[in-house]
């Protein structure tokens, strides 16, 4: 599962758009009915190689992310797989209400690209950071969310994406991050998936659940506490709707407590559907890691990162704090 | 396109009395709901439904169809008399308009009721929807012609969404789509001028380099000679500036814009229904 090179010298880094640029371009050589539609960004969101490969079936649409949900919609309705994007902030930003009514009303299989999303967009400062996505697409009925670790599960969702007929949000990030999972990773619709279990059985037994490239930081606060004496267990939840929750409640049972990590604001986004099923279904200590409340501001992703309390220590103080 | 005859003009007109009286019996049963705008339009929606339109209520997804976009949603009354009349669905399901467990929903919803192609309602949506459409069709190179007939309110020109749509159209120079505005000069809370001045209309689609037509929008020849202009015109997308009388037919509705948004009562309804039984024996015997 996990890239034998992560945590060692030979760690490579990708960002997540490119992992969905190359899948475009290949299931757009599949199937015809791929389309994409983009905002003025191509090559910033990586439409580029598809837009150079099939030039015919991409739609320059201008700064217009409203229309072109609209534009989607309609080539959705008459039997395509349109793929448009933009920057999160902006759409699904922007166009909240038109995805709602002419995409997941109309329930057409409109693919809703946010790209550049979270706080690592970094000195661009807050009005381009999207810090609130997961939470406007996830309230939407007919919608499914996903929010892809790393450049390998980017692709793999993509190239799922390219076979599914409903509407769907994928959430992807502009910085390289490190390339967490193998080239052969499968990615199944739905799932939670184990990324690291316990060397050996703890006392303390707690689980991360987190979504998206700060996944890697769990992952290192992992290791930290198992120096301490606590074991965890780190779920990656790519799919955050539907959401896993026939794994969430095996997995609330066999855990002391439940520590969420996500790059988005605690209210509304992956820590929030898991602290809503748990608490009505299995209520378990949780804590929620991620941006509380706040805008985010300009500056590196090293710096933001410290300042929203999103770096391993905060992860490994977090979960100390509530055991 | 040939022109239209006296006898099919006549029984157009016919026709849209009756949608009109059907249009003023469902919202009296449904007890809320738009008069105004549904009315002005049904000149428009007759023609389009029972001369224009290339469709099949037996098989109302058929591939060949042309589409109807009610843009401006709250029209729906229009929208589903001409379908009930075209007998898509039963003209007595009509008075479920907006009831619980309905197929006609207070506004359209296209998984709910066969003959909708899109959900609208929330301004400025239905002519970025057509693009879609349209550049669809042009990616299949469908043949025969297929035409995406697009309805947009005077007040829902508003929305910057249209003025997207609008670009959208001149860059693909998407000739299929004929959006007809409903130049009935009132929106909610007043005369489309006082709200927000919307005039030149002309000027302005003109300069988005679209073939304008102003037509009355409740004369059949010139609306029919109009759409055949708009299909002949092959360059550039044509935009249909349709001057509507809101609340058209019924003398107490007309031009008054506190009907857009409701609908009336019993007596009222009674009233209405009798000047438009009247207007159609006068009609049926010229």
């Amino acid at each position: 599962m996990l890239n034998k090179k992560l945590f060692t010298i030979k760690q490579e880094e990708k960002p997540t758009r490119e992992g969905f640029g190359e899948a475009l371009l290949d299931i757009g050589k599949t199937n015809e009915k791929v389309v994409a539609l983009c905002a003025d960004l191509t090559e910033s969101v990586k439409m580029d190689k598809f837009r150079d490969a099939f030039p015919e079936r991409f739609f320059e649409m201008g700064i217009t992310e409203q229309g072109m949900s609209g534009v989607a919609s309609g080539l959705a309705s008459c039997g395509y797989n349109p793929f448009m994007a933009s920057y999160a902030m902006f759409s699904p930003g922007r166009n909240w209400e038109q995805i709602r009514t002419t995409i997941c009303y109309n329930n057409v299989p409109v693919k809703v690209v946010g790209a550049h999303a979270g706080i690592s967009v970094g000195p661009d400062g807050a009005t381009h950071q999207a810090i609130e996505d997961i939470a406007l697409m996830r309230i939407l009925p007919n919608m499914n969310v996903f929010v892809p670790c790393d450049a390998v599960e980017a692709y793999a969702i993509t190239k799922f994406l390219g076979k599914f007929d409903h509407p769907a949000y994928l959430r992807l990030t502009r910085e390289k991050t490190p390339v967490i999972l193998n080239d052969d990773y499968e990615f199944s619709f739905g799932k939670a998936i184990v990324m690291q279990i316990p060397k050996k059985d703890f006392k303390n037994k707690v689980g991360i659940i987190s979504c998206g490239p700060i996944i890697y930081e769990a992952l290192k606060a992992a290791k930290e506490l198992e120096k301490d004496g606590i074991g965890v267990t780190v779920v990656n939840m790519p799919t955050i709707k539907p959401l896993d929750t026939k794994f969430l409640l095996r997995f609330a049972k066999n855990v002391q407590a439940i520590v969420t990590v996500e790059e988005h604001q605690i209210a509304g986004g992956l820590g929030s559907a898991v602290a809503e099923f748990l608490s009505e279904y299995h209520p378990i200590k949780i804590a929620r890691v991620g941006i509380d409340d706040r805008f985010g501001q300009s500056g590196k992703q090293p710096e933001l990162y410290e300042e929203y309390g999103l770096t391993s220590k905060h992860i490994v103080e977090k979960v100390k704090s509530i055991i | 396109m040939n022109s239209l005859t006296d006898i099919e003009v006549k029984e157009l007109s016919l026709r849209a009395e009756d949608i009109r009286e059907s249009i003023i019996k469902m919202l009296t049963t449904a007890g809320s709901g738009h008069t105004a705008g549904p009315l002005g339009l049904a000149d428009i929606f007759t023609l389009l439904y029972f001369r224009v339109l290339k469709h099949n209520p037996k098989h109302p997804d058929w591939v060949g169809r042309d589409r109807v976009i009610l843009s401006n949603g709250h029209c729906a009354p229009v929208l589903y008399a001409s379908l009930a009349h075209s007998r898509y669905f039963p003209i007595e399901e009509l008075n479920t308009l907006r009831k619980f467990g309905s197929r006609l929903q207070g506004h359209p919803h296209r998984e709910s009721l066969p003959g909708i192609e899109t959900t609208s309602g929330p301004l400025g949506c239905g002519l970025s929807q057509a693009v879609g459409m349209a550049l669809a069709d042009r990616l299949e190179n469908y043949k025969p012609e297929r035409y995406f007939y697009v309805t947009i309110g005077d007040g829902e020109l508003n929305e910057g969404q249209n003025w997207e749509a609008f670009l959208h159209l001149n860059k693909y120079k998407l000739n299929k789509i004929i959006t007809i505005i409903d130049r009935n000069s009132i929106q909610i809370d007043g005369f489309t001028e006082d709200v927000l001045p919307t005039e030149s209309l002309r000027n302005k689609f003109e300069s988005f380099n679209f073939h304008v037509i102003e037509v009355d929008g409740h004369n059949f020849r010139d609306l029919y000679t109009a759409i055949g202009q708009a299909k002949s015109t092959l360059e550039k997308p044509t935009v249909i500036i349709a001057h509507t009388i809101p609340g058209k037919g019924v003398l107490e509705f007309e031009g008054d814009f506190h009907w857009h948004g409701k609908s009336p009562n019993k007596d009222e309804a009674k009233q209405a229904i009798k000047e438009l039984r009247t207007l159609r024996g006068k009609i049926e015997k010229e």
